[in-house]
């Protein structure tokens, strides 16, 4: 079996874990910017932070052969200091180039307060600006819902952003149909206690359909599992599911999203 | 898949998880106390499991959820407590 993981935080992953994803089937793994489980202090551990996802860590990741990617921006959870925030997005433009940058993520809210609202209208900002692809976090447990729909009401508000290159992660049962009525792509993230468990991430396929969605472990420093993915697949081929669509819902679908930027070549 | 084979496939899972749901509230009364919004959330949540409706999950979801649609004026943390506790305090 193939399988792109297209969100995972590996700098809090220990090489191992590359080593289990190669032998699992993964082809690329995506890591978009996040919180380190700790707030940093100033613009320059930032800086620091892009260079490690651009420069290290296809590094580390090509030693197993696996290919990586990575998006850039302040993640919401510290996006409650706007004038960080504003640093931080003005040191962005000058990594767009670089060779594994797909776009702008995970951005998106938290506890969906003013200030992260105004950041994430600074970020979708940039990505218009740049024609950027966009990764976004919605927020956890209770403050999902209500920040699905803050987080859509600002998307849709902007005419240049196109639904096609926006996709919303860790939706649920409750928020999956807003994100694909939209027109928008969902994620779905399994985790062992929080967001999906891979029986419900297969429910979900089936009840929703296999179109505009894929599968992420969005493994951290938390708990939180780097083969979620080919177990979700496993899951699907317990059900009955056919290879064929185990092999869309794991490999075609992100391909297809992540293809539209030219940078993502896996072969 | 057929009623049979996703009895054959997750009954017994599910039986364990009604089982721990179980517990935790015998733990929690055990304890004594005045039910805070966590609790309160969990029990009204715990009545959509039998109330005959379509997307038990969904349900669920929605009675741990903040139904508000303003943002609120600052993040005073970054965690999520797991139920909305304007609706539960």
């Amino acid at each position: 079996m193939r399988y792109i993981e297209p969100h995972a935080h590996m700098v809090s992953r220990v090489t191992d874990d590359y080593e289990r994803m190669a032998m699992a089937g993964c082809e690329a793994v995506c890591e978009p910017a996040f919180w380190a489980g700790f707030d940093r202090s100033s613009v320059d551990g930032f800086y620091d932070y892009f260079c490690q996802l651009t420069e290290h860590e296809p590094k580390r990741a090509a030693k197993f052969g696996l290919k990586h990617f990575s998006w850039l921006c302040i993640n919401p959870k510290e996006a409650e200091d706007v004038k960080l925030a504003r640093e931080v997005i003005g040191l962005i433009p000058e990594f767009l180039d670089r060779p594994n940058v797909l776009g702008i993520g995970e951005i998106g809210l938290n506890k969906n307060s003013r200030n992260e609202l105004k950041v994430l209208e600074m970020h979708v900002e940039l990505a218009a600006l740049h024609d950027q692809l966009i990764l976004v976090h919605t927020p956890h447990l209770e403050d999902k819902l209500k920040g699905t729909r803050l987080i859509l009401d600002v998307l849709k508000s902007d005419r240049r952003i196109r639904p096609e290159r926006v996709i919303i992660d860790h939706v649920e049962e409750h928020t999956v149909g807003l994100v694909l009525d939209a027109g928008l792509w969902a994620g779905m993230t399994l985790y062992p206690e929080t967001k999906c468990s891979p029986a419900r991430a297969v429910d979900i396929l089936e009840t929703y359909g296999q179109e505009r969605i894929w599968l992420n472990s969005a493994c951290d420093w938390g708990v939180s599992d780097p083969l979620a993915v080919p177990k979700t697949a496993l899951e699907m081929k317990k059900r009955g599911h056919h290879a064929a669509v185990i092999d869309k819902v794991v490999y075609q679908n992100p391909q297809k999203f992540l293809g539209q930027c030219p940078k993502f070549k896996i072969r | 898949m057929t009623q049979q084979q996703v009895l054959d496939l997750y009954f017994l899972d599910a039986r364990h998880r009604l089982i721990e749901i179980a517990a935790f509230l015998d733990r929690v009364e055990r304890a004594g106390g005045k039910d805070d919004f966590r609790l309160k959330a969990f029990r009204a949540a715990l009545g959509k499991l039998n109330s005959g409706q379509n997307e038990k999950v969904k349900q669920v979801l929605l009675a741990f959820s903040d139904p508000t649609s303003v943002p609120i004026a600052k993040a005073k943390g970054k965690s999520a407590a797991g139920a909305w506790a304007a609706k539960n305090g």
